[in-house]
């Protein structure tokens, strides 16, 4: 058996396949279920009924969602810039710090909608100037990126719970390790009544189609994509790439600050060490699963938010851990890496 | 010396093909025991994929490969490997940070023994170097040697599996002239110990001086068979081409003014002087070649006039203004045109579309781009101009660059550069790798630019490139560069003691 390159993509097969990796994870995962002693058909049918039975569930997916579309675009932004960005996480969570320390108290008096505005700027340029370090760190030393972005993950929540334990703690939560609130009109408005659905999922879908046109439609987009694409080419092209990098860091790095700072405008409120159950990291599964592209990325994000809602339900009705929804969400990324796989290559005999 | 006998290699009415293009057509050959067989044929002709079916890398759709008189079950290298075929790639295989005997052994030794049995080996190979005249050091470091020498181990490690038929792909590819004639001296000397070859090459002269008889392959198919001793040069080319060509001649021309000038030029890499000094002149309407053997500076020269390496001394000025501390984004601003040593690597972004690639050096211009916008279409007309007008076969704007063949996208950075009017070009290896038709395309847009009074400076490999299209040449040695000649005194002597640094001679000029 040998892989053989094929003349070219085709663009349905790249389509289906994040469809076929799903399948295939769905698949996989039902053995483990099975051997939980539920049936997987019913496990799936009490996720899917978990996450969209009700008014409140779907609320609920969506809200899940939102940040995930903008924790997937930026990994997806940096992939396509061979920025190998794992730092979605930190990212995160500067953003959240950032907008939670800024929201308490210290814009007083500009126009709320100014204000809200000024607050995500804020978290963007926290996550960007973060991401920013390991990019410069890679082009002047050769440093990879991998590493630096991942371990400052660690770095960057130990700082949260510095915070939160300390200057930021709020003396009124009996204890809790978590920052002031910011102020209540600062948090962003429902997008249906009595549910935690907020606005910020349209500023995530707006982020979407800004980084989609950027992407196809301007001279940075195509200067981007050339410098992921064939580095050597682009610089001999004329494109510079050192600065070229230092933007998609700063664009990867802002739009992960910015699932931070709608995180604590819209739900939460404040910060906690726990506050993401790991958007940073599903945001990399996102990115895979869409194929890089901006409008997959929020088919991804609503898919890994149904796992996790589903999961909650499902193993509360049936007992199965609700720790399938990581399982479920891994094997999606290995099966869509070899999907991938298949895309560039046949099998011959 | 050689009397062919019975066949050791036979394929019979091979088929193979790929998403709609037949890359073999019905190919039947066969290879005489102790004979040198060459596989002619242009870029695209089907070579390759065909040498891929009998190693077993490829299945073909129909057809049969008998070796020894035994079919050879398809896709399946080990098969290949274990009835006395090997293949030496056009792209090496050799892990470049094990040692040469590491590399030999690898994959013909069990691989679940701690007692690997490397004294044996060192041994045997040993006697295979003695006895083929092909002299390896078993410990040296693959990534410490020459092109050359790792040839010679990939050689080797075939012989070392104990092949009878060694396939080639283009092996004098990577090859300065003068290793690849010992390259087929040594071949020459292994038939008399009973090995029998196939090298497939575009190469006239090598096939005329090394095969004892040429298949010609046009298409996917074969198209002629012949005695090297009764064919020649010219034959073969109309028979791999299918048509005459001839590579255009250069006319007279006036030059005008110095139009980019190089002064006591010189570049540091990695604490080491890779350029020294160097000193030429371009004026308009005038190609000056560079000629050299591989390895001696050229790459770096092109690097120092593409943007992409900082002088450390010296000037380098286009009109009278220093450019040498620009940025490609800058020269080319200026008017500077360049074509890149290696099309793939540099020209063009394989999986971007033809029109991305058309545009990408001039994205910032205002005919193809507004408030940071592309104008998608200026630069989808743009694309297509460039397809009409140089004759850039297989492509349309949207064509995924990587499926263009090395000559179209050649041809598709030469559009790229010459429709900017430059009033400089580097030309760097611009037909390295091309076939006939190719080269006689790409002279005749040297020449015409030359005509329209651009000034080009052409650093090539191939002599004859250089005295047909250079007005005045210069030899670069060890990153030095000699005082130029005119091109009606560059003989082959000459220019052959140039490029041996020997040019005291000619500093009266």
């Amino acid at each position: 058996m040998r892989f053989e390159r094929r003349a070219d993509v085709s663009p349905v097969a790249l389509v289906l396949a994040p469809f076929a990796a799903i399948l295939v994870a769905l698949g996989l995962c039902s053995v483990l279920i099975a051997a939980a002693g539920v049936s997987p058909l019913t496990a799936y049918a009490e996720m899917l009924r978990g996450a969209y039975s009700s008014r409140l569930a779907v609320t609920e997916t969506l809200t899940r969602a939102s940040p995930l579309i903008l924790t997937g675009l930026a990994a997806a932004v940096a992939f396509r810039a061979q920025l190998w960005n794992i730092g979605g996480e930190g990212q995160f969570y500067i953003g959240a710090l950032v907008a939670a320390g800024l929201g308490h108290s210290l814009l007083a008096g500009f126009p709320v909608p100014v204000a809200i505005a000024l607050l995500m700027a804020a978290s963007m340029v926290a996550g960007g100037l973060l991401l920013a370090g390991p990019a410069f760190l890679r082009l002047r030393f050769g440093v990879d990126e991998v590493v630096t972005t991942l371990l400052l993950n660690f770095i960057v929540i130990l700082f949260v719970g510095l915070m939160v334990e300390g200057p930021m703690k709020d003396p009124m939560a009996f204890g809790w390790p978590q920052s002031v609130p910011v102020e209540g009109d600062l948090r962003l408005p429902d997008l249906v009544a009595r549910s935690r659905l907020h606005v910020g999922l349209l500023v995530a879908l707006a982020a979407v189609a800004v980084v989609w046109v950027v992407q196809m439609r301007t001279v940075f987009g195509a200067e981007t994509r050339a410098a992921g694409l064939n580095p050597r080419a682009a610089a001999f092209a004329g494109v510079p790439l050192g600065r070229t990098l230092m933007l998609v860091a700063g664009l990867s790095g802002g739009l992960a600050g910015l699932a931070g700072a709608i995180e604590v405008l819209g739900p939460t409120g404040y910060v906690t060490t726990n506050m993401s159950p790991g958007f940073g990291y599903a945001g990399i599964v996102v990115a895979m699963l869409a194929a890089l592209h901006p409008a997959g990325v929020v088919a991804a994000a609503v898919f890994v938010a149904t796992v996790f809602v589903g999961a909650d339900a499902m193993s509360r009705a049936t007992g199965v851990p609700s720790f399938i929804a990581d399982v479920i969400m891994s094997v999606s990324l290995l099966a869509m890496l070899t999907a991938l796989l298949f895309t560039t290559y046949r099998v011959r005999r | 010396m050689t009397t062919p006998s019975r066949p050791v290699l036979g394929l019979n009415r091979i088929t193979k093909r790929f998403a709609g293009l037949t890359a073999n057509d019905a190919v039947t050959l066969h290879l005489d025991k102790g004979e040198i067989l060459a596989l002619l044929g242009e870029n695209g002709a089907g070579k390759t994929t065909l040498m891929n079916i009998l190693f077993g890398h490829y299945t073909a759709d129909e057809g049969e490969v008998i070796v020894n008189g035994a079919v050879l079950p398809s896709g399946q290298p080990r098969a290949a490997i274990k009835a006395g075929v090997g293949m030496v790639h056009q792209h090496f295989t050799l892990a470049a940070n094990l040692t040469v005997l590491e590399n030999i052994i690898i994959g013909s030794e069990p691989l679940w023994r701690l007692d690997s049995r490397r004294a044996e080996a060192r041994a045997r190979i040993a006697d295979i170097a003695d006895r083929f005249g092909l002299p390896v050091n078993p410990d040296a470091r693959v990534g410490d040697l020459s092109v050359g020498e790792r040839q010679r181990v990939e050689i080797v490690k075939a012989l070392y599996r104990e092949a009878q038929i060694l396939i080639l792909d283009e092996p004098t590819a990577v090859l300065a002239r003068q290793e690849a004639e010992r390259l087929f001296a040594t071949l020459r000397g292994m038939t008399a110990g009973g090995l029998s070859f196939i090298f497939i090459s575009h190469k006239l002269h090598e096939v005329m001086a090394a095969s004892d008889r040429v298949v010609v392959l046009r298409g996917g198919k074969v198209v002629a068979e012949r005695k090297t001793a009764a064919t020649n040069p010219a034959e073969l080319a109309e028979l791999m081409v299918g048509r005459q060509v001839a590579r255009p001649s250069r006319a007279a021309h006036p030059t005008g003014k110095p139009v980019v000038e190089a002064k006591g030029l010189s570049v540091d890499e990695r604490g080491k002087r890779e350029l020294d000094a160097v000193e030429f002149q371009v004026c308009e309407g005038e190609i000056l070649g560079i000629v050299g053997v591989s390895g001696n500076g050229q790459a770096i020269l092109g690097r120092a006039l593409s943007g992409l390496a900082r002088p450390s001394a010296g000037s380098l000025t286009l009109q009278g203004t220093d450019i040498s501390l620009l940025t490609p984004r800058e020269l080319i601003r200026l008017g500077l045109g360049r074509i890149p040593e290696d099309r793939h690597a540099e020209g063009m972004v394989g999986e971007l579309a033809v029109w991305e690639n058309a545009v990408l050096e001039r994205l910032h211009e205002p005919t193809f781009s507004r408030r940071g916008f592309v104008r998608r279409s200026a630069a989808r007309a743009f694309a297509a101009e460039l397809i009409g007008r140089f004759d850039i076969r297989g492509a349309t704007p949207e064509t995924r660059t990587r499926l263009l063949s090395g000559g179209n996208m050649q041809k598709l950075i030469l559009g790229r550069n010459l429709a900017a009017r430059p009033r400089f070009l580097l030309a760097n290896q611009p037909t390295r790798g091309l076939d006939e038709g190719a080269i006689a395309a790409v002279h005749a847009e040297l020449l015409a630019a030359r005509e329209q009074g651009a000034a080009i400076l052409l650093i090539t490999e191939d002599l004859d490139e250089a005295t047909a299209l250079s007005d005045r040449i210069q030899a670069i040695v060890k990153g030095r560069l000699s005082r130029p000649i005119p091109s009606i005194r560059a003989d082959a002597r000459t220019l052959g003691l140039m490029m041996a640094g020997v040019w005291e001679a000619h500093d009266a000029v």
